[in-house]
């Protein structure tokens, strides 16, 4: 009979199964990063002079800044120069009878299915593969209703009036070295326009899949919801299992106008590395929401359940009186993976209302920090914050950290904050056991009990896939 | 339906079981009574199979089955249920769909169907009536703020609605009120059965004028030195443990 540790050991090397490569023809640009590179970047994307122009304003500015080194994760120095920025299937996409099977398959493997026969129903997927976006679905129904779902790419072909007006309206080309970066360098991400009081009838998504190696990937979206609109938007990842690290800087800006409500879940599962910690992806991301109109709503939604390292801190402006901005995150760490995670939620209209609810799973040797702002400036009266970070230990050697900030500058200002720490411990695995649960089942019972109040902001059919995930990357973490 | 044959149990460096025999048939009641430190909850824990544990030697034989191979969740499913002596909190996970999951694996592994959310409330709210216990502790978390008497009673519940072959109770009635004892032990009378064995592990005599034993064990420094029928452990509550400890090497053999 094998004992428990025998057990855990042949479940920690199972496989990251998203980890296969897809074997296709790319057209990848050489490593290194100068304003050649930025120009082919643009001229193959076919963009206009304007947005060439801006993609080099942030590129000469990126190179006055320095990384910053405050973060509470490690990682030896990035080669910007040992990155290729740019890699696609080398056939020119027109429409989905064009795309490459293997493409096509890859997708389906991920559980995406592209094909007009298989398409989630409910669900518009934009599927971008490395640089470029792959194919959208329903782009033509969401039209019928003045919706516009494209890949980044072509909204700056097709209604460039539109991404001029918004792109760097909440996410300036100065905002940090990585959000610089990625204004030089990006390359695909989704375009989601809903006009005047039309409630999105679908849920939208994109899919982000790396493939090519040694290259980054620097997504943009831009989702801009006009008064009165609704739209649920949900973004996925993965990426190969490879020895390297590869960085993944995205940026992602919301603007919501008066009465409108985004909705934005993410479901990240970027290759975490391995036990050992070697390859994985670097998740340096800078999201953020502008609540712009009155009666505004923007919320977030994450389970990062991947990558190497994942550095970011979704958060909502609300500018609009009586915005109200969520948060709610459940960030896993395993085996070596550290997480610089949290939010910041800038209060600046009256009665603005913000809502954080971060849960850390830490196992393994992961290290999880949350670092959480609440900012309520002068004019902000009648803010109202509520905070609960908690954090959850299994095993003794992860390790959970928080550091709250908050800095209130009006004094009708209320605000709550909640912590706690708990631990799996081996007596509660016992307990459940001895009641005929096993141990893998006990811990799902233990960590979806303790993630309960975020799942249950995810659109219901991520919420499954969710709990499904987070059950897989805790595999083999009790012991 | 339970056979400790020569057991030795070591826990963090030290030797505190040995040489453990005993036998218990299906449809009786077994008391284990002793001393502190003699090792009463270490058996009980060995049985439900706490790792912390290392059994040094003998074996134990449960239906036929070498109980020492099976892992805790087996023994569960196999019907071996212990009323803890400190039952665990476990924050966020609520009781009912705690008990849920415990009692569709135990049914499962019976070869039974599975109950959904409907039926298993509905056969909840029933058992928990007759415990006397109130409804509303199912929407708490497992045992999360519940007092000492709601714990011990929580685990008779428990013991009732998963209905096990062979039911260990790890010190019970420590921490119990007159009251909460009467009603664990009707809780306890109420699952006798001729294809049921309980072991009542007690270091007082009083559990056992409400649950009445057939067979009463002393068992001092690592082995069983004594057993008789129910009047020894009123012999026991009247001259106490002293003239069994000390060099017990006479130890007397499992009854039949």
């Amino acid at each position: 009979m094998s004992t428990p540790i025998d057990m855990i050991e042949s479940l920690v090397s199972k496989e990251y199964k998203w980890g296969f490569v897809t074997d296709i023809e790319q057209d990848i640009v050489p490593r290194g990063l100068n304003e050649d590179v930025i120009r082919l970047i643009s001229a193959k994307k076919e963009e206009p002079e304007w947005l060439l122009e801006w993609r080099l304003k942030a590129y000469r500015h990126w190179l006055t800044m320095k990384e910053p080194t405050w973060h509470n994760v490690h990682y030896p120095p990035i080669d910007y120069q040992n990155i290729s920025y740019y890699a696609a299937p080398k056939e020119k996409l027109q429409s989905l009878d064009e795309v490459d099977p293997e493409l096509l398959r890859t997708f389906e493997k991920l559980g995406i299915p592209l094909g007009e026969q298989k398409q989630l129903a409910g669900v518009a997927v934009d599927a971008v593969f490395d640089s470029v976006s792959v194919a959208t679905t329903f782009k033509e129904k969401l039209a019928e209703l003045g919706i516009i779902f494209c890949a980044f790419s072509e909204a700056a072909q097709r209604h460039p009036e539109l991404v001029r007006k918004y792109l760097g309206s909440v996410v300036p080309y100065t905002d940090n070295f990585f959000a610089t970066l990625n204004s030089a360098v990006f390359t695909d991400g989704s375009f989601c326009y809903i006009p005047k009081g039309v409630r999105c009838p679908m849920e939208l998504s994109t899919y982000f899949r790396i493939n090519a190696e040694s290259t980054g990937q620097f997504e943009r979206t831009l989702i801009i919801a006009e008064p009165g609109s609704y739209v649920s938007y949900l973004e996925g990842c993965t990426a190969p299992m490879r020895d390297e690290n590869q960085l993944h800087a995205a940026v992602v800006e919301l603007i919501a106008h008066d009465d409108a409500r985004i909705k934005y879940s993410t479901i990240q599962n970027w290759y975490p590395g391995d036990k050992n910690g070697k390859g994985g992806i670097y998740n340096f991301v800078t999201k953020r929401g502008k609540c712009l109109g009155r009666n505004s709503h923007i919320s977030w939604t994450q389970v990062e359940t991947g990558s190497a390292i994942t550095w970011k801190y979704p958060g909502c402006m609300l500018v609009g009186d009586n915005s109200v901005g969520e948060f709610y995150s459940v960030a896993l760490t395993n085996n070596r993976q550290q997480a610089d995670t949290g939010t910041k939620m800038i209060h600046i209209g009256k009665n603005t209302r913000s809502t954080i609810v971060s849960k850390g799973i830490s196992a393994g040797y992961g290290q999880n920090t949350y670092r959480g702002m609440v900012k309520i400036l002068k004019g902000a009266a009648g803010a109202r914050n509520y905070t609960q970070c908690d954090s959850l230990l299994i095993g003794d050697k992860c390790g959970a950290h928080t550091f709250p900030y908050i800095e209130v500058k009006n004094s009708t200002a209320r605000m709550e904050h909640e912590a706690s720490t708990s631990k799996i411990g081996d007596d509660q695995i016992f307990y459940c056991n001895q009641r005929g649960i096993s141990k893998e089942d006990a811990v799902n019972l233990i960590v979806n009990g303790f993630c309960k109040e975020v799942f249950r902001e995810l659109p219901m059919e991520f919420a499954v896939e969710a709990q499904k995930l987070l059950g897989v990357s805790l595999e083999g973490s009790v012991g | 339906m339970l056979e400790i044959k020569n057991l030795y149990v070591k826990a963090g460096g030290h030797e505190i079981l040995k040489g453990v025999n005993l036998r218990v048939n299906a449809g009786e009641v077994h008391s284990i009574m002793g001393p502190n430190g003699s090792g009463k909850s270490t058996l009980a824990q060995v049985l439900a199979g706490r790792e912390t544990y290392e059994v040094t030697g003998g074996e134990v034989i449960y239906e036929g089955k070498n109980l020492l191979e099976m892992a805790p969740e087996e023994r569960a499913r196999e019907g071996v249920f212990m009323a803890f002596q400190y039952p665990v909190e476990i924050p966020g996970v609520g009781s009912a769909q705690f008990l849920k999951a415990a009692l569709n694996a135990i049914r499962k592994a019976r070869g039974l169907e599975e109950l959904d959310a409907m039926e298993f409330l509905t056969l909840v709210k029933q058992r928990i009536k007759v415990l006397g216990m109130d409804e509303k502790l199912l929407h708490r978390s497992v045992n999360e703020g519940f007092s000492g008497g709601e714990k011990k009673r929580g685990e008779i519940f428990q013991m009732a609605l998963l209905e096990p072959r062979l039911c260990i109770m790890d010190e019970t009635d420590s921490g119990l009120d007159i009251d909460a004892l009467k009603i664990v032990a009707k809780g306890v009378n109420g699952l006798r059965s001729p294809e049921r064995a309980i072991i009542v592990v007690t270091h007082y005599q009083r559990l056992l004028d409400y649950i009445v034993p057939d067979y009463v064990h002393v068992l001092v420094d690592g082995r069983i030195v004594r057993s008789g029928g129910k009047e020894l452990a009123l012999e026991l509550e009247e001259k106490g443990y002293a003239r069994f400890e000390g060099g017990a090497g006479a130890a007397a053999p499992a009854r039949r």
